[in-house]
């Protein structure tokens, strides 16, 4: 791939994601709003909150650490964008990923939480170092079944690192999720892809009435601009991640391909949403202990009936 | 007017600041996001850090305990901000104007370290929501002028 091309895709992958991301921030807060019987906001609202923020001042606490401080939220929304240019790239072309791209996905979506640690950290507010301390348990939650699961979908499609390679394989066979191993698999990866969005049972990190809005409460103006980007972004790839690895992209060739993977990608964003609106928040002690004693072992279980399956043949399994 | 002063005007983050009111004007502030009056219509969400915030909804006397904490939430605020002086306390201290645990008034402490703040007043005992959704209309019409 040539280099203009690839500026090509990283400027538009990023850009329509940051759209469709404070779109569907949009449809967020709407839904949330008709659940609770209200009207709820225009669908520029994301945008709009956006814009204002670039016009205000950028506010920094004087015990702050500076270079860190606003630092952290660009390089969690370049982070960001790097990995909606790897999806959708690999959504577009399967055919033409380079080796282990899923790995550097895997490795990239780590560094927003990081991140928001890190600016959290440095900017010196007690409030904002609670936020970072429960962002960094909840990031040591989530991981371990989170890669379990994803590495069902590996298992199960030949041991291919490569998101166009399990979309072929996918392609070819059934997609994931339609076997016992794959839809336990996909269940622990929705609730990761929760606590990794920071929605509502796993918000602990910023937990708005609590501790006033946690990691973020020291950031104003285009700093926190740039968190919301980065939040509303995520909030579009990682639906994008999991339709690849269990629930088989985008199947150009055939005519309902398109239509059938938007269906897909709007049911899993629509039950982000609704898993927002209908649970309370969860303690960080309770957070750990789902993660660890509930997910974790249904994954295990899980990876152990793909491999069983691969081995003796049983694709339902 | 400018781009983002017109995306301020549609999107007005609420934070709330009590200096020492009876509770009543807080139910009458939440009053505003419930189904009844849903102000997320227009934008405005309530939120927790006065950093995110481009209204400071101040209920309350303003005694002296909590002036120099208002005139500090005031300065963390980034600016352009509104102060939206909710119920007749935070108007002119209402019936405690002369008591002896009195700050100055809300007004007169914000304008103590910003000479150039906007200050609304909404009247009432406590204020109807409608008065306080009148009010953020009128502080929209005042930030056309910036």
């Amino acid at each position: 791939m040539r280099i203009g091309e690839i500026v090509i895709w990283f400027v538009g992958a990023g850009a329509g994601t940051l759209l469709l991301g404070l779109i569907l921030k949009w449809v967020d807060r709407k839904v949330t709003a008709r659940v609770q019987w209200r009207v709820g906001p225009p669908w520029y609202q994301p945008m709009v909150d956006i814009l204002k923020l670039m016009g205000k001042e950028t506010l920094m606490p004087v015990t702050a650490q500076g270079t860190g401080f606003l630092l952290a939220p660009v390089i969690a929304l370049a982070a960001t964008a790097v990995v909606a240019t790897i999806l959708w790239r690999s959504l577009w072309d399967p055919s033409a990923p380079f080796l282990g791209d899923l790995i550097v996905v895997i490795y990239l979506l780590v560094v927003p939480a990081l991140m928001t640690m890190l600016g959290a950290s440095a900017s010196g507010n007690p409030h904002a170092a609670v936020g970072a301390s429960r962002e960094m348990k909840l990031l040591l939650s989530y991981e371990l079944p989170m890669f379990l699961a994803i590495l069902v979908a590996i298992a199960r499609c030949g041991w291919t690192f490569q998101l166009g390679g399990l979309m072929t394989a996918q392609a070819e066979a059934t997609p994931v999720v339609f076997s016992i191993s794959g839809a336990l698999a996909m269940l622990v990866a929705i609730l990761c892809m929760q606590a990794k969005l920071g929605q509502v049972p796993f918000d602990v990190a910023e937990a708005e009435c609590e501790i006033m809005s946690g990691v973020y409460v020291e950031y104003s103006g285009p700093a926190l601009a740039n968190w919301l980007m980065t939040r509303a972004m995520l909030l579009a790839i990682m639906p994008l991640l999991l339709v690849e690895v269990f629930w088989g992209g985008l199947y150009k060739d055939a005519w309902w391909g398109f239509a059938s993977f938007l269906g897909r990608y709007v049911l899993l964003v629509v039950l982000v949403v609704l898993i927002r609106n209908t649970n309370p928040r969860l303690r960080i002690d309770q957070t750990m202990r789902f993660f660890w004693f509930y997910l974790t072992p249904i994954a295990i279980v899980a990876l152990v009936l793909a491999l069983i399956g691969q081995a003796e043949g049983i694709a339902w399994l | 007017m400018a781009l983002t002063t017109w995306a301020l005007r549609k999107s007005l983050w609420v934070y709330h600041v009590n200096t020492g009111a009876c509770n009543n004007c807080d139910i009458e502030v939440l009053a505003l996001l419930t189904p009844r009056f849903d102000v997320e219509r227009l934008g405005m969400i309530l939120v927790g850090s006065p950093r995110h915030a481009d209204v400071l909804a101040v209920t309350g006397v303003c005694t002296r305990q909590t002036m120099p904490r208002l005139q500090e939430v005031y300065m963390q605020t980034p600016k352009p901000c509104v102060v939206l002086a909710v119920g007749a306390c935070a108007n002119a201290q209402g019936i405690f104007t002369e008591a002896y645990h009195m700050g100055t008034a809300v007004d007169e402490a914000i304008k103590a370290v910003d000479p150039n703040a906007i200050v609304l007043y909404v009247p009432g005992c406590p204020p109807t929501p409608e008065a306080m959704i009148a009010a953020a209309a009128k502080g929209m019409e005042f930030l056309k002028t910036l």
